[in-house]
Formats: structure tokens, sequence, C-alpha cells
């Protein structure tokens, strides 16, 4: 058969020689290897909560909702972020405002419960971009560690950006 | 003997029990570092500054882990397994001499449990003991994996205690004596048995990882191919006490070294000093842990260089390089006797 390349390796098997068989002075070598490890090498650890790697500009880590200049809930429940789910992980509850809570909302529909089930989520970034009000983002930290799984669906005490001015 | 020398030797079989705990302890801990420190990590740092309580948490786990007596094993050598390995394991270092003679009032404090005259032979006894942990434990699983590995650690541990034996008669015909204490009041200030001994030496520490199933000789717990080796069935702390009991041989195999090869508690210099009688013997319980200290780094400093052994190679090393080495070792020795010296 034709080789694909011309590089050709011959491979020699000699018998060991007396002090490759002696194992010693390999050992030694290993040793003096590893002690070289040991005294001048830097570990390569990033000590991860007190240390944090930079993350590149397109991460996606933890959704926010977002608000709008006036400080109102942009998301108005349409569900179409959790219909473009591949995970299925957001489940949504609308509400009607009600008339005093334009402060509040900026649709005349809101999310009255909004939930992320993050166990499920795969980060793809889908629901930011379907939703059509610009209204979440994957724009947080990595999502910590938790002993339950009930912890881990995120409501919108979560989710939910800072009001403005606080 | 009366009273207070009855209380005193009391304490010092508890002191030194209790420091082969803590070492063992700390070995285990110290293992880990010095792995993470060859490896270019970090190691345990959560559990107390730089991680110094990782050996409680590691213990409070094991304590709290489910306790299972495999169904088809045998109940009562499942337990005597472990109890037995922890405790020949425990015994050794009973012959060891810690330091020289204390004086304390009118009260000589001998540092050392006792004294006997066949202390070499006991050692080894004890040490040819601890494989019945190991068998014991691996046969009574009633797995093939732990039979495995307790067959393997069985054949190791006699091929390599014959050629210890023989490097050691070399050691005794130069020293004259069996008792550990005379043999390290000979090796004073600098005249260490590795200077005489050194191919004696050579082959002590290769059977001496041998001995204590550590890499390159770990095969009777090989992972890669036993599963855990003898100890797979074990869980909690009887699996506790076969880690434990490696630590604790991994010691008391560094004080025999340090107290047969390399003096002891000896150091140079030690009497032109001009220090009080007591001073040179704290320093030199404390020179004496120093290279324990160091023989316990240099096994784990082998463990992360080298890979294992395979089965047939170590049976050759053992058989077929290391015991004819250790009788020339003894035909050259009686030769230097007879004609140099
Ligand atoms: S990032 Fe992807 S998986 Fe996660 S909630 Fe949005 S669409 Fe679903
Ligand atoms: S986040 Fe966007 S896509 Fe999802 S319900 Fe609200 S407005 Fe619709």
């Amino acid at each position: 058969m034709e080789s694909l390349s011309n590089k050709r390796k011959v491979i020699e098997s000699k018998p060991l020689n007396f002090w490759e068989r002696a194992y010693l002075p390999a050992i030694l070598h290993g040793l003096a290897i590893t002690m070289k490890h040991f005294l001048f090498k830097k570990d390569v650890t990033v000590r991860y909560p007190e240390q944090k790697r930079e993350f590149s500009e397109n991460f996606r880590g933890m959704h926010s909702l977002k608000r709008d200049e006036e400080g109102r809930e942009r998301c108005t429940a349409c569900g179409l972020c959790a219909l473009s789910c591949p995970a299925e992980a957001i489940t949504m509850i609308s509400a009607e405002r009600q008339p005093g809570e334009e402060n509040l909302y900026r649709e005349e529909k809101y999310a009255a419960v909004y939930e992320i089930n993050m166990l499920r989520c795969i980060f793809c970034g889908l629901c930011e971009e379907a939703c059509p009000k610009e209204a979440i983002y994957l724009d947080g930290d990595i999502i910590p560690a938790d002993y339950l799984r009930k912890d881990f669906i995120y409501g919108k005490d979560k989710l939910v950006e800072a009001p403005l001015n606080q | 003997m009366g009273t207070a020398d009855i209380l005193i030797k009391f304490a010092l079989i508890v002191i030194i029990f209790l420091i082969s705990l803590l070492i063992a302890m700390y070995s285990t801990y110290a293992e880990r570092k010095v792995a993470a420190f060859f490896q270019d990590r970090v190691g345990p740092n959560r559990a107390g500054p730089f991680g110094i309580l990782q050996p409680l948490a590691d213990g409070a786990k094991m304590f709290l882990k489910e306790e299972i007596i495999p169904t088809h094993a045998n109940g009562f050598l499942f337990i005597v397994g472990p109890s037995l390995a922890i405790m020949t394991a425990c015994i050794g270092s009973a012959v060891i001499p810690w330091g020289q003679k204390l004086t304390i009032g009118t009260h000589v404090i001998d540092l050392q449990v006792t004294d006997i005259n066949v202390g070499v032979l006991y050692i080894f006894g004890v040490v040819s003991l601890g494989v019945y942990g190991v068998m014991i434990g691996g046969w009574a699983s009633n797995n093939k994996y732990s039979l495995l590995g307790a067959i393997r650690a069985a054949s190791q541990n006699i091929s390599y205690e014959i050629a210890m034996g023989l490097s050691i008669i070399s050691l005794l015909m130069t020293t004259g004596t069996l008792s550990l204490r005379e043999i390290a009041e000979q090796q004073h200030g600098w005249h260490w048995n590795i200077i005489y001994q050194p191919l004696g030496f050579l082959i002590f520490i290769v059977c001496a990882f041998a001995e204590t199933n550590r890499t390159p000789f770990d095969l009777p717990e090989c992972e890669t191919e036993l599963v855990g080796g003898y100890h797979t069935e074990y869980s909690s702390m009887k699996l506790g006490f076969y880690l434990f009991a490696e630590y604790i041989n991994m010691f008391v195999s560094s004080a025999v070294m340090a107290t047969l090869y390399f003096g002891g508690y000896n150091f140079p210099f030690m009497h032109s000093l001009g220090l009080s009688e007591n001073w040179v013997t704290i320093l030199g319980v404390i020179v004496l842990f120093a290279k324990i200290f160091f023989f316990i780094f240099f096994f784990m400093w082998v463990r992360w260089t080298i890979p294992r052994f395979r089965y047939d190679q170590l049976m050759d090393l053992g058989w077929k390089t290391l015991i004819p080495l250790a009788i020339a070792n003894i035909v050259l020795t009686g030769l230097w006797m007879t004609f140099i010296k």
C-alpha cells in the first residue's frame, strides 16, 4: 500500500544494556525530574471560588430578566423563550397588568411567575435569541452549587434585575 | 522494677502509640500534598489553614460511611483481617530505640519500650505477620479480585523477605549483635552503617518498599487490574484500618531504616557541642525523627515517580537480582572482614 506521507521512522529494538537493566540510573533520573517539579514548578491551579478565570465576552452564564430605562420589567410573558428552549427549562404564568402598576411592568401582560430550572438548562442562549422584547440575557455568572434539586429552580426573585437607583 | 518505672514504661508505650497514629494520620495528608506538589497542583487546602484538618475530616468521613459485610464473606475473618493488619503495624515500634537515656532526678528513662536482644528478628517476625492481615482479609471477602490481591501480597512478601533477611545478615556480620539498641550505639557520631553497607542498604530499601506494598510494588492493590485488590470489599473504618496500617508500616520501616543504616538518634559531633546529656538525648530524638520523615518523604517521592512493576518483573527482580546480590554482599562483607579489617 502506498503511504500517505513520506514520513518514516525506523524502530529498532535493541536489547537493554547493563545500565538500562540495572534500573537505578533511570530511577534516579526520574526522581530528579519529579524533584524539579516539587521544588521549582509553580502550580497551575485556579483556586476557584476565591480566584476566577476571565470569561470570554460572549460567555453564557446565569439568566437575568431585564428592566427598561424606567425600571419596568420588559418581559411580556409571550412564552417564546419557553417555546424555543430545547431543554424545556422555562415555565411561566402570565398575569394582566392592573391600573396603577404601569411603573412596574412595561406591557399590559407580564409574567407573574417565571421559573428556569437550572439543572435542565444547557445555556444554549436560544431564549435570549427568541425574546422579542430584549427581556432575557444570559449575562450572569456560573450557577453556584447547591444541595437540593428544588433550589436549582430559579424564580423571579433571583432572575429579575435589581430595580433602578437602588 | 518499681511502680514508677512501670508507670514510665506505660507512659512511653502510650506516647509512642499516639505518635505512630498521629504520624500515620498526617502521612495521609502529606501524601496528598506531596503528590500535588510533584504534579504542579495545590492539594487539599479547604479544611483549616493549608488543609491541615483534612485527616480529621477524612477520619470523620470514614466513620460515617456505611459498614458493609458481604453476605458471602466469612463474617469473623472479615473483621479479623483489618484488625490484624493494624495490630501488627502498631507493635513493630516497640523495639526501636528512640533516643539515649534521659535522666530526670533519680530516674533514668530509657527511650525504648523494650530492648530485647533479638530486636532485629522481632521486627522481622512482626513484619511477616503483617501479611496475614492482608491475606485473611482478602480470602474472607470471597471475591476473586480480593483473593488475587491477597495471593499477590503473600507471594511478594515471602519473596522479598528472603532478600531482606540476607541483606540484614551482612549488616549483622559487621555489627555482631541483634539488639537494635546496640546497633544504634555502635553508629556513634558519624559511623553510620550506610558507609559500610551501601549495597545492603540498597537491597533493604527496595525490599522495604515491597514489604509495605508501596509503589512500585503495590501490586496487591493494583487498581487497574484488581479493582481495589485485597480491600475491594471493605468499607468504612475497616477500610480505614487497612489504609492506616500501610502508613504505620511506612513509619515503622522508616524508623528501622534510620536505626539500622543511618545511625538512629546519632548525629555527627554529638558530644563535642558541650551540651548536657539530656539535651543531647532530646536533640537525638529530633534527629531520628528528621531521618524518619525524610524516609517517609522518600517513600512518597518514589511513589509519584515510578510506575508499577508488572507481576513477573517483580518476581524476576526479587529472585533473580536481589537475592543473588544479597548473597554476593554477604560474601564481600565476609572477605572484607577477614582480610581488610
Ligand atoms: S439557555 Fe437554552 S436551555 Fe437555557 S433556558 Fe435558555 S433556551 Fe432554555
Ligand atoms: S422573556 Fe422574552 S420571550 Fe420570554 S416570555 Fe418574556 S418577553 Fe417573551
